[in-house]
């Protein structure tokens, strides 16, 4: 009975496999090169300790975060999104003055070629992840007075203590948000700031209960930072 | 004959200890280190971030933001500040408190019992007494 039970404890993380199309290059790219650092399948152990364990962010949702021009472009090219890495604490150190990012503990993401990333590309977009992961439709579109973001990003709420609106300006522990826009899907942004910790269990950033123009506000600055800052 | 602890225990008790065992972690490890691995876990995700590697205030983010974080190593600073004070800002935010909005509500993400363990870290980690 107690090795039953031991077992229990000890089966962390078993995963099922996601619905992968076999008749795709990018299966075989994805399993071979990506899944060493990131999770195609949703992880049943879904702990604070796993967060610590995983080297990069979940792909099982990734058909329902990103938008695939971007993903073809950056898996060509990867550049850098969160300044401190995954998870930042592993990757920071002390300094003189404030915490600086300890480079040398950072590794370079894997590169592909643009047939092998538009292949990954297809693989990625068809994992959706759990249905009610992202509220679909959640952001209305609406334009965004640009100093008024501002105002709510950088004053108000306090986003641009973890997050760069502009490159090298703001904080360093979450993913800079000047390519944002480019990169994620609109309800994914409103869903992920509404509720950080229902996509991402455990997840560094606070869940800051907020209501609903701050949610569409906040949602279209960031997809019009994407606009001026990232191109 | 006094039977020993194991023998009076219910093979079903034997199995939830075994199971708590798991949870060890969340005990005090000793007189010297009088906060639980789990507050130390959550500060190392939660709290570093602003707070610093080293606990000054001097985190990674710290260098743009209008208001510094506060220097929890900072004995003076923190022992001006009960308990319950700082179980409201870690729950609540710094608004809540009439301070930065830049320290956010935590309560959505760490329970009213994790906040109380960190609670008892930040008094381990400034040297500053009990707060009472």
């Amino acid at each position: 009975m107690k090795l039953s039970i031991l077992a229990i404890l000890l089966g962390t993380a078993f995963v099922s496999s996601p619905a992968l199309a076999a008749d795709n290059p990018g299966t075989g790219i994805l399993k071979a090169q990506c899944i060493s650092c990131h999770a195609i399948a949703k992880p049943e152990n879904a702990s604070l300790d796993r967060l610590w364990e995983r080297k990069g962010p979940d792909l099982y949702y990734a058909g329902s975060k990103f938008n695939k021009p971007w993903l073809v472009k950056w898996l060509q090219e990867p550049a850098r999104i969160r300044p401190a890495g995954e998870l930042y604490t592993r990757h920071v150190k002390g300094s003189d003055k404030e915490d600086v990012v300890d480079e040398s503990t950072l590794t370079a993401h894997v590169k592909l070629s643009k047939a092998d990333a538009e292949a990954v590309a297809d693989v990625l977009m068809a994992l959706s992840g759990p249905a009610d992961l992202v509220s679909k439709g959640a952001f209305k579109g609406d334009k965004v007075s640009m100093s008024m973001g501002a105002m709510f990003f950088n004053k108000l709420r306090g986003c641009a203590a973890c997050h760069q609106a502009k490159p090298g300006t703001g904080g360093s522990s979450g993913p800079e948000l000047y390519t944002a826009g480019e990169r994620l899907q609109a309800d994914y942004i409103y869903s992920y700031i509404k509720n950080p910790q229902a996509i991402d269990p455990h997840i560094w950033m606070p869940t800051l209960n907020l209501a609903e123009p701050d949610l569409q506000r906040l949602t279209g600055y960031i997809l019009q930072l994407s606009a001026s800052e990232g191109k | 004959m006094k039977m020993n602890f194991r023998q009076r225990m219910p093979a079903l008790l034997q199995a939830g200890l075994l199971v708590a065992s798991g949870f060890l972690f969340s005990m005090p490890a000793s007189a010297d280190e009088p906060y639980t691995q789990n507050a130390l876990r959550n500060y190392n995700t939660y709290c570093v971030q602003c707070h610093g590697i080293n606990r000054n205030g001097k985190g990674i983010n710290s260098r743009d933001m209008s208001v510094q974080p506060r220097d929890h190593s900072d004995a003076k600073g923190m022992g001006d500040i009960p308990n319950e004070e700082i179980f409201h800002v870690i729950k609540d935010g710094g608004l809540a408190v009439n301070k930065s909005v830049l320290m956010p509500a935590w309560g959505n993400v760490m329970n009213d019992d994790e906040i109380k363990e960190l609670v008892a870290y930040l008094r381990f980690v400034c040297k500053c007494g009990s707060g009472q």
